[in-house]
């Protein structure tokens, strides 16, 4: 069977559509958005289904966007070999709600999940092995979040008195230095006063 | 005597051991000296590479990419390079195409040197590490003439390439590529039928398709288990569409199979790069946008247009429309991807990177169970870790 991902994308929606909050199509990617209650089901189908056949689970990585209610987006990417396609699959969640752990379906989640839970502290229910995985021993906070600053709050160095290295808060020699980049490229909008050329133009931001 | 209750041993390997390949903290739990449990400590390399990116523009984001998998770093700016170019909706054009796959090949095989004898070290031959390194040596220089750095290239931008190849480049590279072939030869008469080898290596860490799937293998790795599966010809980025080669594959996925599979792999890359110097096509080596790519060093000289235009592309970079995208290349070790999340700035909002090393790694305790210590040594030879991309 050979579907293309726009086929595969109307296949998903007519079947588990009613499962999915969203089924859309952006840059030649298909995206199903669910809720964290269904994920497991979708993911499941997603895999067992026999025109789908996403054996494989890629990639687990979690997006924080602090402004939405619930911050957390996780992304679950699966491919199918028999296919070549790719899936993605979306989780909203917020710091306190769990999600489901996709382990049971792929041995791969383990550690994706693992990571997600490291970098930013988005739980996940039954998981065997819910720990640290990438950062240091007795790290804490979670530092891919986007409230956590990039320099962290600690660093370390080897105290020659003491034998050992020790952990202290961050000193800063010079302040970190943040540009504001977001002024348009084509040259700035706002009238200048006493500029007599920009009048036409200055009359049409004004209307 | 009487009978004793003999208990589990723990033991630590590494952080810092040679035939960890780089910082592998890895709890075992020995049953006399057969691994019962096999728990990987990694981060010890952790660098926030993804937290890094996001405070850098697109551009500055490239060189992180070198220092991901530092064996092999061009097939890393490969990735991050076509997941932009997606986000910006730009194609590069064919010349750059050319460059970018010939060096990626080049980065394979060096790859495959690195790990193919320095994996044989580890299962006791010295020789061929001494010998690959002296190719590495030659393959690195390429590298340092086309972009300045025997490593650490920085060389493929987002549309195309930093600078063209230089005069005469091509002739040695093909002079090179020539030659190679008989260092394979030399180097499969020392391994491929070496008994000590093959006692070491053949149904070891012994995974099926099924198992790979389940762990998300992928690269040589999911193709020593019989998968013909390559994003080189299955997904086809850049120019690979037009260019000839073959998928070696596996039968019985062990830690033999795995070597034979790079083994063969080298001696795809070689066509693929003859092919891509006897096809190399004209043209510019970087899309014709000056608002994305940084006009000559000439043209600066002369117009104070291309002179706003450099300074706007190392300050402010360019802003890149809201969208995200996975993209993923064949790179030496897998399927390496980058998830890009861009919010319409000048720096990404979010870059997943997906390191092949990451999945495989995991799969560290299911192939080593049941087997000796020494077999987890061949197993991480085999499974070719590199901890810059493990930790990012």
């Amino acid at each position: 069977m050979d579907l293309d991902i726009k086929d595969l994308g109307d296949y998903i929606s007519s079947t588990i559509g009613a499962d999915a909050d969203d089924v859309s199509y952006a840059q030649d990617e298909l995206t199903v958005t669910v809720s964290a209650d269904k994920l497991i089901k979708t993911l499941g189908f997603l895999r067992d289904d026999a025109n789908c056949q996403f054996k494989q689970l890629m990639d687990i990585c979690g997006v924080d966007y602090p402004s939405q209610p619930l911050r957390f987006c996780v992304v679950y990417h699966l491919l199918s070999l028999t296919l070549n396609l790719r899936v993605r699959v979306k989780v909203w969640t917020d710091e306190d709600t769990a999600i489901p752990t996709a382990t049971g379906l792929f041995s791969s989640a383990g550690w994706f999940e693992r990571e997600a839970w490291d970098l930013f502290g988005i739980y996940f229910s039954d998981h065997p092995d819910l720990r640290r995985i990438l950062t240091d021993y007795g790290f804490e906070g979670h530092p891919l979040r986007k409230d956590f600053p990039l320099t962290g709050y600690v660093e370390l160095r080897y105290d020659d008195e003491q034998k050992r290295v020790v952990y202290e808060p961050v000193k800063l020699t010079q302040e970190f230095r943040s540009f504001d980049f977001l002024s348009p490229w084509e040259g700035v909008q706002t009238v200048l006063p006493g500029d007599e050329k920009a009048e036409d133009a200055g009359k049409e931001d004004a209307s | 005597m009487a009978e004793m209750e003999i208990k589990n041993y723990n033991l630590n390997f590494g952080p810092q051991h040679p035939a960890a390949h780089g910082v592998l903290r890895m709890v075992l739990e020995m049953d006399g000296e057969v691994i019962d449990r096999c728990d990987p400590h990694i981060g010890l390399l952790h660098r926030g590479t993804e937290k890094l990116i996001e405070y850098k523009t697109y551009l500055q984001a490239v060189p992180y990419f070198d220092r991901l998998d530092y064996v092999a770093p061009q097939n890393q700016e490969h990735a991050f390079a076509l997941a932009t170019e997606k986000l910006l909706g730009i194609e590069v054009p064919p010349r750059a195409q050319y460059i970018r796959v010939l060096f990626a090949e080049i980065g394979r095989i060096l790859n495959h040197l690195l790990n193919v004898t320095s994996y044989a070290m580890d299962v006791g031959a010295m020789t061929p590490m001494l010998w690959g390194f002296e190719e590495r040596e030659v393959l690195m220089e390429f590298c340092e003439r086309v972009s300045g750095a025997r490593m650490h290239m920085n060389y493929f931008r987002p549309g195309g390439v930093s600078s063209d190849m230089p005069a005469g480049l091509s002739d040695d590279i093909n002079t090179w590529a020539e030659n190679f072939v008989q260092f394979i030869d030399d180097l499969e008469t020392l391994l491929t039928e070496n008994r000590i080898f093959k006692q070491r290596t053949v149904d070891i860490g012994v995974i099926s398709a099924e198992q790979c799937f389940d762990w998300g293998f992928s690269g040589p790795n999911i193709r020593a288990s019989g998968v013909a599966w390559d994003l080189r010809k299955s997904q086809p980025y850049d120019c690979y569409a037009d260019l000839d080669f073959e998928i070696p594959v596996g039968i019985n996925g062990d830690c033999y199979d795995r070597y034979v599979v790079r083994i063969l792999e080298m001696r795809e890359s070689l066509k693929i790069i003859h092919q891509c110097l006897d096809k190399m096509p004209g043209g510019p080596c970087k899309v014709d946008d000056q608002k994305i790519t940084p006009p000559s060093r000439a043209a600066m000289k002369s117009s104070m247009e291309a002179l706003i235009h450099h300074f706007k592309l190392y300050t402010e970079g360019y802003h890149v429309p809201a969208g995200e995208t996975y993209t993923a290349v064949e790179a030496p070790k897998g399927e390496f991807a980058v998830f890009l999340v861009s919010d319409g700035t000048n720096k990404p909002y979010r870059c997943k990177i997906r390191a092949p090393g990451f999945a495989h790694l995991q799969a560290m305790e299911f192939l080593s169970k049941g087997h000796m210590l020494a077999d987890a040594v061949a197993n991480i030879g085999s499974i070719d870790v590199v901890f810059g991309e493990i930790d990012r």
